[in-house]
């Protein structure tokens, strides 16, 4: 940060301007950094760190039918680390985040290379992008949604299947399973890898894999020693978008799986709706913990930061 | 603070006031509104939060033309409005407060109780809520959240109820009220169905849904599992742990089996399920029963040997509300159970706590279909205006007392809710 400030302070003009509103007043470089980062700060202050601190002390709280009473027991914690389902929706939702990542990496990486290094004219790059985000302009609820009469046992899928003879029954697996709901998170969710990773790749010189290829290097080595490793900041990126978004789903979860399956979310959220408050906060600090200790791990693999400032 | 300005309400004067007051006694409806004369009688407000399926704007227009003051309906879901009560009473004024989400409210100074005597139509209330029997003498169901048992305070403070004791103070008046049971697809099952325990029936592997909540979801298993015959229970409505062990065990096992097609969350979810033939069986709401219907595809909502469950609302006054504002409500109650409300939702499948009222507003066509269990002389409209039934067709479970003569089990919130949530995502994660 410090390195900052001489930069800054004389490109934003405060050291000419302050005459005019604050005649007497001269901003350090410091008070510069902090009015920069102040209005985020606070933003982040009142909306996240506030509001976690409450959950966190209120994970601590006793409670009955009819309210919520102060106190400092661990039993909250206690009945969620030793229900079984705890593990059961942890697993499942790992499960379902590394199976969408996989999907939506292989995906984003193959959609965003073609975006970038075969689509040479600018302009149709740009109507592919926004054919790619024009379906991000509805709401997710009513793209999820859309899924359902579609994969249903009397939908149009399972109705062009048997008028084409493959199948003679409908297929049940379609919709309300596992298969609806990875479905739907790929939908949702593969952009999130391929906005990243064409930003990455959009920073790579052409140059460099020309030159890879006059070394030498065969399609399949370029791809290894020069595009992934040049890509994976926007790969490490759009791998924590997806994943968070996994982890926290509520929404995608219950209706594609027809209330089949619990994410997390949705066990807090069945607390909720029995007005049990300390369990699911407990619940909602055992999960922030958990994902930011997962994105942790994804950091310490790719440092972001590092390659951001590049 | 409570009375604010309607500002977009047609200012009513005096003279218009006793001209509505006298249409209404004219169509030989409803006497004696409003009571109070005062000027200002149209600044005053009343905020009236609700689930959507009560809570309907075309009621409140009604209410503020006939009255001369303003109500406001406002309508959210499940725990929602169950944590706007909690949390922020002071933003409404009065309620439909389910009969089990009293058990939430009494003793945490929200509601203020309502004395029996304001109560215009007190004795056209059903017994069923007022004694907990039926007009034939029989005792009611105690299984389950019983209207009686949560009617009916100690004193005019309202902290605390009674063991089901009349005595002078309610803690809302009895508005609403149905027996729930299962809706069936009988263009898509080969057998007519006539018990509970078909839900569990593994002829409809697949087919079969559950209402997505640890209460109503257990109740109806619990019904089906008592039916079939594995387990006798004390009280469907308030297990012991043992009890809901064992439930849950019987559902993870039926789960795994691939019984179930969804669990449903929202009335949308209940309607499209069994539109779309999903599901031929599930435990259902009488709104959503008829929605299928009205798209001309047929669900019944079944009668089932072993009875209903059962379920009710009252109109309850925040503890606020004051002075003339609480005279407002009360000629408002008075006004609510007086037969336009009940006629209104009766065209939806639910009753009202005062039926005879209900009838006044009703056609005699509409009565005998509704409540009498007779076929339909002339076509049923929605009440919306809508085509809802053909001349001809039966209701479901026939005539009123048919169907809320035979709760088995009410709604319930039980003593081990707490365990219970537990047990339900385990079961929901199995």
């Amino acid at each position: 940060m410090s390195g900052q400030h001489s930069l800054h302070a004389p490109f934003l003009g405060f050291s000419r301007w302050p005459r005019l509103a604050f005649p007497n007043i001269r901003l350090t470089p410091a008070m510069v950094s902090w009015l920069q980062v102040g209005p985020l700060a606070l933003v982040l202050i009142a909306l996240v760190a506030l509001p976690a601190f409450l959950f966190l002390a209120v994970s601590f709280f006793d409670y009955d039918r009819t309210g919520i009473y102060p106190a400092f027991m661990l039993d909250n914690y206690a009945d969620l680390l030793t229900t079984p389902a705890t593990l059961r929706v942890y697993v499942s939702s790992l499960k379902l985040a590394g199976i969408v990542w996989a999907i939506t990496l292989f995906l984003g990486f193959n959609i965003a290379w073609f975006l970038v290094f075969h689509v040479r004219n600018g302009m149709v790059r740009t109507v592919f992008f926004l054919a790619c985000a024009i379906p991000f302009w509805t709401s997710g609820i009513i793209r999820t949604i859309a899924w359902i009469p579609f994969l249903g046992r009397n939908g149009a899928f399972n109705q062009a299947l048997m008028s084409l003879g493959l199948t003679s029954q409908p297929l049940e697996f379609l919709l309300f399973s596992d298969f609806a709901v990875i479905i739907t998170y790929v939908h949702l969710f593969t952009l999130l890898m391929v906005g990243p990773i064409a930003n990455s790749m959009a920073k790579i010189d052409p140059a460099l894999i020309e030159a890879a290829i006059d070394a030498g290097a065969s399609r399949f080595k370029v791809m290894t020693n020069v595009v992934i490793p040049l890509s994976k900041t926007g790969i490490a990126l759009g791998s924590i978008l997806v994943f968070t978004q996994v982890m926290g789903d509520y929404f995608v979860v219950r209706q594609m799986s027809g209330g089949q399956s619990a994410s997390i979310v949705s066990m807090l959220s069945t607390e909720i709706q029995a007005m049990q408050y300390p369990p699911a906060s407990a619940n909602a600090m055992v999960l922030v913990v958990f994902v930011a200790v997962m994105v942790g791990c994804m950091m310490r693999i790719v440092d972001i930061r590092k390659e951001l400032v590049k | 603070m409570t009375r604010t300005p309607a500002k977009h309400q047609a200012h009513p004067t005096r003279r218009a006031l006793l001209a509505t007051a006298g249409a209404a006694i004219g169509t030989g409806a409803i006497g004696g509104f409003p009571t109070i004369w005062a000027q200002n009688i149209k600044d005053i407000v009343l905020r009236h939060a609700g689930p959507p399926v009560t809570a309907i704007p075309a009621i409140a227009e009604q209410a503020s033309k006939d009255l001369g003051f303003t109500v406001k309906m406002q309508a959210s879901e499940n725990a929602d409005l169950l944590n706007r009560f909690l949390s922020q009473s002071s933003s409404i004024d009065c309620a439909d407060v389910s009969i089990v989400f009293l058990k939430y409210l009494i003793g945490r100074n929200i509601l203020q109780t309502i004395p029996v005597k304001k109560a215009k139509d007190w004795d056209k209330t059903i017994p069923l809520f007022t004694k907990g029997e039926y007009p034939d003498g029989r005792k009611a169901s105690r299984q389950g959240t019983m209207p009686l048992n949560v009617l009916y305070a100690t004193s005019a403070a309202g902290d605390k109820v009674t063991d089901g004791t009349p005595t002078e103070f309610l803690t809302g008046l009895p508005t609403v009220t149905n027996a729930d049971t299962l809706g069936i697809r009988p263009d898509l099952m080969s057998r007519p169905v006539t018990s509970w325990a078909d839900l569990l029936a593994p002829e409809f592997k697949g087919k079969a849904a559950l209402q997505d909540s640890p209460t109503v979801g257990v109740i109806d298993v619990a019904m089906a599992v008592e039916a079939r015959g594995d387990l006798k229970y004390g009280n469907k409505g308030n297990m012991t742990k043992e009890e809901i062990d064992k439930t849950i065990k019987i559902m993870t096992e039926v789960k795994k089996s691939g019984q179930f097609r969804s669990f449903w969350g929202s009335f949308d979810q209940s309607v499209n399920l069994m539109a779309s033939g999903e599901v031929v069986v599930q435990s259902m709401w009488s709104p959503a029963v008829a929605a299928v219907r009205s798209r001309g595809i047929p669900c019944t909502y079944v009668g089932l040997k072993e009875g209903y469950r059962g379920w009710g609302y009252t109109l309850g006054v925040m503890k606020h509300v004051s002075g003339m504002q609480l005279d407002a409500f009360h000629d408002y109650m008075n006004w609510y159970t007086s037969g336009f409300q009940g006629a209104f939702i009766a065209r939806q499948g639910y009753y009202a706590a005062q039926p005879e009222n209900t009838k006044k507003f009703l056609s005699q066509a509409e009565w005998d279909y509704w409540y009498g269990g007779k076929p339909a002389a002339t076509d049923m409209l929605n009440p919306y205006g809508k085509l809802q039934e053909k001349a001809g067709v039966t209701r479901d479970g026939g005539a009123f007392w048919d169907r809320m003569g035979n709760v088995a089990v009410w709604n319930a919130v039980m003593d081990e809710d707490r365990y219970l949530t537990r047990k339900w995502n385990e079961f929901i994660t199995s």
